[in-house]
């Protein structure tokens, strides 16, 4: 899923220091899961701003609501009719339902209440770790299933590097070496014959290298 | 034992203190309490495992927001008994009377008292109690 912290609502209240009224808008997914953007933190920051808005001594109307998705259209326009009893919104979706609710109402100013962060997941509550960047080009099939593009620091392809040590990468104590876990994996499926197989030069056209990505299926288009 | 405790506290029953969210907890201030203390059964004691420990956390979290909106995280606390332990039930509704009245009135509710009372200036007068909707003081346990 995409995790997602939420942010410092010292942050929340500058963006929306001027408004009259404000929506904050929550989605049913990732974000919730990841207990950030949920109906339950809409309710939260909601009452946390008319809180502060009432010392203020103004009157803001602070709306809530939150829909199943904020990056489909079909839920985002479930709002359309009541969207513009509101100055601004707050979206506690990630990165994406953020830019897409701006891009469905695009007169409506609508801020971030969350920081996202990564894919990952979630190892217990309230821990997340990422597992994934989104390369656009798999090659779990030969590391068993554990990804160096994301897990190594260098994004080394063939490694590890000589900066594992006892298991641990260089760049902290608490972070393991993605090619010590390749090998152990491999090992314990009985295919360490993988490891001696070089990986050829990666093309990262479709990563972020080739700039903002779309993805389009003939298969899936109406 | 028929022992007192201050008559500002209003008791609101959960089945388990692991049942008490933020949300709640924030809900209560929104409407004017001065004070909330989520009282849970000692810790290691909770029937449900780990309720009292999750309330201890939302109080925590509760108390954090408090802070950062200027209503004041003291106004939060998060207490364990068991269950029989009356006296000590006392005791925490007193300490959390005194926390509160050495706090001062939620300023949400003073806000909210002022806005009503320049809506309606006659709601001012002391008969009709406008400018303080509840009772000095006032607390929420759980």
């Amino acid at each position: 899923m995409i995790v997602a912290d939420k942010k410092p609502i010292e942050e929340i209240i500058a963006q929306i220091a001027n408004v009259r009224s404000v929506l904050v808008l929550g989605c049913n997914e990732c974000v919730t899961v990841c207990e950030a953007g949920g109906k339950k933190e809409v309710g939260v920051l909601a009452s946390a701003l008319r809180m502060h808005f009432l010392q203020q001594g103004r009157e803001v109307n602070v709306g809530e609501r939150t829909l199943e998705r904020q990056c489909d259209i079909e839920y985002l326009e479930e709002v359309r009719d009541s969207i513009d009893a509101y100055e601004a919104v707050v979206s506690l979706a990630c990165g994406v339902g953020i830019q897409f609710t701006a891009e469905r109402y695009p007169s409506k100013p609508v801020y971030p209440g969350v920081n996202t962060t990564f894919m990952g997941a979630t190892l217990e509550r309230g821990i997340w770790a990422e597992r994934c960047q989104g390369c656009g080009n798999c090659i779990l099939a030969t590391t068993g299933a554990v990804c160096p593009v994301t897990r190594c620091a260098k994004r080394l392809l063939n490694g590890p590097c000589g900066g594992s040590t006892a298991g641990k990468c260089e760049i902290s104590k608490d972070v393991d070496c993605a090619w010590q876990l390749i090998v152990d994996r491999l090992k314990a499926l009985g295919r360490l014959e993988d490891y001696e197989t070089l990986c050829p030069i990666k093309d990262w056209s479709t990563d972020r290298a080739g700039g903002p990505r779309k993805l389009i299926r003939e298969d899936l288009r109406s | 034992m028929r022992l007192n405790y201050p008559s500002s506290v209003r008791i609101i029953r959960v089945p388990c203190t692991g049942k008490v969210d933020v949300l709640h907890i924030l809900r209560c201030f929104e409407r004017g309490a001065d004070g909330v203390y989520v009282v849970g059964c000692r810790e290691g004691d909770c029937h449900y495992q780990d309720g009292n420990f999750r309330a201890r956390k939302r109080v925590e979290q509760a108390r954090q927001l408090l802070d950062r909106i200027g209503v004041g995280g003291q106004r939060v606390r998060m207490c364990n008994l068991s269950s029989s332990d009356a006296p000590l039930f006392t005791r925490f509704a007193e300490e959390m009377h005194q926390a509160v009245l050495s706090t001062g009135p939620n300023p949400v509710r003073t806000a909210l008292a002022s806005r009503k009372t320049a809506a309606d200036p006659s709601a001012a007068s002391p008969n009709k109690g406008g400018a303080q909707p509840h009772p000095p003081g006032r607390a929420g346990g759980v």
